[in-house]
């Protein structure tokens, strides 16, 4: 009993720990050394101790509390560590040691650079302490606080190198939406806060709005959580964010803020809200299916590599909170087990999607550090070059994609399970929606595994399609151990399903009152064994006899010399690396199948091909809305001439008037 | 309202105060710099009258110690450093003459009109000269207001905007018999620290474009810069 104690202590060194990481940051500018010699190993700390707080939590369940002596005089801060915020502290542990064993080499580079490394260090410690910051709190004056933190400190980081023109673009973008999400945030908690009288997380819990109120808390919050977790329409700031951030820091937002948002999201709408409605779900499953499936056929357009991950970041947001609806859906439905189920294929897919995303962006930054280009275009055959991050870098693609036995089966598996148990629904349209959900889900995953197919072909075989990328060199031990700590992590989720799902269970317990029991640490059996299960470990096994015959049976008998020899060119003229299979070209069938929804710019003449694909969003929505405002500025601005005197007169006339009224 | 019924000490109050708002009219009228520096301090040196005698009414010790205060910062401190302030900038016969001198006393007059109307259910119940004196005072803010509002100079507008401190300091001390000490030594504080960061400002104002009409400061920042551009990023 005394270890079940220890999750809030724990968290405690977390935070102490990022603060103090915070703290030696600013010295970093007159002493490079102090980031990889304190900032990071602190940072390190904060995740080790963030993890083990996690897992500790998640173990022996339970909810522990405390009320801090911080916070205003009648409104001190509550903290509490229960298995919900467990599994999200296990995931911001996991990427966070990985990023801080990765980062010293990484922000070696910006040693020389004109950037600021005491800005990059105290604002990187700064938002992993609001990221902490908004798990830990248990009421919504410090989630608000932690909330705000963590944006304008990722806003920092977003803008870390601001020289170019578009990382500022990106910058100004992101904070916009963030204060607008924040606001949408700030509005669902006062909806809370009115019902309950208080803006303490238990006060809420206790005290429910009535149906209509509950329906607005909801929509509030899925406008402000959606946001920053990139839901469809409200992603546009993720892709310019991602990209310009440091890779490291492209990995914590990546990996961990959006699965913050998704936290925040849970908390409010399962834990606070209320009873589940079946109209809530459905329009989670609505948004999460179209949010997929638009992110992971953007993803395929892109030929930035970084942006190609944050629209797959999308992607993979968009089936978590399929997920999510499906499991309010079966709730409100009366299906507590099935409800539960979805819940854990949500969260499984969220601790996959962190490790894997956190991979994919600081294998990407390995690329950028090795090779000095992002754009698929000048990349190729850096497999030859970059050998262990181009394993690495393979391993997290498999997973993405989804191919058993890695991570990334076990959870949309889980969440197909789920979605395939529709017929149990009795609203006849439910039963229609749910399977037409999962189809969705089915494209996204085939068209996601074409996504990592084009992404790790382009940019890791063949030939290089540039100077830089022929020149590039592995990267050194340090950013190497990271991306190998996040491929251990996604061994432990993809070959040991059962345990793992037995600690997130106690999360989806937490939430909806029913059990869900992964059936011991081989099989896999979410519901029956007549339904369906699933083993990693003999998959694996299978998988390594049938490679180890196959390499055997095909393997020349006797050890000939190998003789390289320029390839059979047909007689025509020799090939050339633009002779090779584009990123542009690879996904051209999918750009004709999909064009209506793409707003493609495609440019023919003789010998030049050029290619833009937006995203509508802008057009039809962001642009009138931006015009919108334009104008109504336009009409405050009559007011706002300028002139200090009229100013000072308008002030005049109001006290006046005022006066008068009151009199 | 028979005025000649009150204590003597009232009446001296009443006189005082009434001074105090010819001087509003006189700072609002004042067209050359000097002139106007020394009628605010007259109007200082009445304010602080008005609490001592106020506190010589009542008894009250804590009165006589702000009108201590306002007479050092209002009547000494405060004038001099404007007065130096005039001369650094070589301010010293510039005139500010306002555009429609006849208009803008008219309204001073309406303002005190209304001031009194204003103030009329404000006391009712109370003691006549008290709610004469909170009429004068809320006239005195909003002369000041007109003040800044009519004045060209920036120099002239922070007349006004110590004004407006003055009719305030008048009203605490009609209606309330003051101020608590702690607040009354913030606010004297405040108006200090004020009056150095103007001094600051407008010796940097004039540094760097050699004029202190606020008329020329109409350029807002944001109209400077060009809109960032709207379009998508790609």
């Amino acid at each position: 009993m005394m270890l079940a104690a220890l999750a809030l202590p724990l968290a405690g060194v977390a935070v102490l720990a990022a603060l103090a990481s915070a703290a030696v940051s600013l010295a970093a500018s007159r002493w490079p050394r102090v980031l990889s010699w304190l900032s990071f190993p602190l940072l390190g700390v904060c995740a080790l101790a963030a993890l083990a707080s996690g897992i500790d939590a998640l173990w022996f369940g339970g909810a522990h509390q405390a009320v801090l002596p911080l916070g205003l005089p009648w409104l001190p801060w509550e903290v509490s560590v229960d298995p919900l915020t467990g599994v999200f502290l296990l995931i911001l542990g996991a990427v966070l040691l990985a990023v801080a064993v990765y980062g010293p080499g990484y922000a070696r580079e910006f040693r020389n650079g004109r950037d600021s490394l005491a800005a990059l260090g105290v604002f990187t410690a700064l938002f992993v302490l609001g990221m902490l910051g908004v798990l830990l709190a248990a009421d919504a004056f410090l989630f608000m606080v932690a909330w705000e933190l963590m944006s304008l400190a990722s806003y920092f980081l977003v803008a870390f190198q601001h020289e170019q023109a578009e990382h500022r673009h990106a910058a100004f973008l992101y904070l916009l939406m963030a204060h607008v999400a924040g606001l949408a945030i700030l509005l669902a908690f006062g909806v809370l806060a009115a019902a309950s009288g208080s803006f303490s997380f238990a006060a809420m819990r206790a005290v429910h709005p009535d149906a209509f109120w509950a329906a607005v808390a909801f929509t509030l919050a899925l406008l402000g959580f959606g946001t920053k977790a990139g839901l469809a329409p409200l992603h546009v700031w993720l892709p310019e964010a991602h990209p310009a951030a440091p890779s490291h820091i492209s990995a914590l937002m990546s990996a961990v803020m959006l699965k913050v948002a998704l936290y925040g999201f849970l908390r409010v709408v399962f834990d606070l809200l209320g009873p589940p409605q079946w109209g809530f779900g459905v329009t989670l499953v609505l948004v999460g299916g179209a949010t997929a499936v638009m992110g992971v056929l953007f993803a395929l357009q892109q030929t930035d590599l970084k942006r190609l991950l944050a629209y797959s970041s999308i992607e993979n947001l968009g089936i978590i909170f399929l997920a999510l609806g499906l499991a309010q859906i079966f709730q409100a439905a009366g299906h507590p087990a099935l409800a539960a189920l979805a819940l854990v294929a949500a969260l499984y897919q969220a601790l996959n999607h962190a490790l894997l995303k956190g991979l994919l962006f600081l294998g990407a930054g390995a690329v950028l550090h090795g090779a000095h280009e992002r754009s698929l275009d000048h990349l190729g055959g850096l497999l030859r070059r970059m050998p262990r991050t181009g394993w690495f870098f393979l391993i997290g693609c498999l997973g993405m994609a989804a191919v058993p036995p890695f991570n990334g089966f076990v959870s949309e598996w889980l969440t197909f399970q789920a979605a395939l148990q529709a017929w149990q629904l009795h609203d006849s349209l439910l039963r229609i929606l749910v399977p037409l959900a999962a189809a969705a889900l089915a494209l996204t995953a085939a068209l996601g595994a074409a996504v990592f197919v084009r992404a790790f072909g382009t940019a890791f075989l063949g030939r290089a399609r540039s100077r830089q990328a022929r020149h590039a060199h592995e990267v050194g031990r340090g950013m190497l151990a990271g991306q190998a700590l996040l491929v251990l992590g996604i061994a432990i989720a993809a070959l040991l399903p059962g345990p793992v799902l037995g600690l997130l269970a106690r999360a989806a317990t937490q939430l909806t009152g029913a059990a869900v029991t992964g059936d011991g640490w081989l099989w896999l059996t979410p519901i029956s064994p007549r339904v369906a299960s699933y083993a990693p470990l003999p998959i694996l096994a299978v998988l390594l006899v049938v490679g180890a015959l196959g390499v055997a049976l095909l393997r020349p008998r006797r050890r000939a010399a190998i003789r390289r020899a320029v390839p059979w060119d047909c007689g025509f003229a020799p090939p050339t690396p633009r002779m090779q299979y584009s990123a542009a070209g690879f996904a051209q069938p999918q750009r004709r199948v999909f064009a209506p929804l793409y707003a493609l710019h495609e440019q023919v003449t003789p010998g030049r091909y050029e290619l833009a694909v937006g995203d509508r969003a802008w057009r039809q929505l962001y642009l009138p809305l931006g015009a919108l405002t334009d104008r109504v500025a336009d009409r405050a601005r009559r007011m706002q001439a300028g002139h200090v005197r009229r100013y000072l007169a308008w002030s005049l006339i109001t006290l006046l008037v005022l006066l008068w009224i009151v009199s | 309202m028979n005025l000649a019924a009150l204590p003597l000490l009232d009446q001296a109050v009443l006189v005082l105060a009434a001074m105090a708002l010819f001087s509003a009219f006189a700072l609002l009228a004042q067209s050359r710099l000097l002139s106007a520096i020394h009628v605010f301090a007259w109007q200082g040196a009445l304010v602080a009258a008005v609490a001592a005698l106020t506190g010589a009414a009542s008894g009250d010790v804590n009165l006589y110690i702000s009108a201590a205060i306002t007479f050092v910062l209002k009547v000494l401190l405060i004038p001099w450093m404007l007065h130096r302030l005039v001369r650094r900038l070589a301010l010293e016969r510039q005139a500010d003459p306002l555009p429609y001198p006849a208009l803008t006393l008219l309204a001073g007059a309406a303002i005190v009109v209304f001031a009194d109307w204003v103030a009329a259910p404000v006391a009712q119940f109370e003691h006549s000269a008290t709610r004469n004196v909170i009429a004068i005072s809320l006239a005195i803010v909003l002369l000041g207001m007109l003040t800044m509002v009519v004045r060209r100079q920036a120099l002239a507008q922070v007349l006004g905007f110590m004004a407006i401190e003055n009719g305030l300091f008048l009203a605490a001390v009609a209606s309330t018999h003051g101020m608590p000490l702690v607040v009354e030594l913030g606010v004297a504080f405040d108006v200090l620290v004020a009056m150095v960061l103007f001094g600051v400002f407008f010796l940097q104002i004039k540094d760097s474009i050699d004029t202190l009409d606020i008329d020329r400061l109409s350029q807002l920042a944001s109209s400077v810069e060009q809109d960032e551009d709207t379009e998508p990023p790609r």
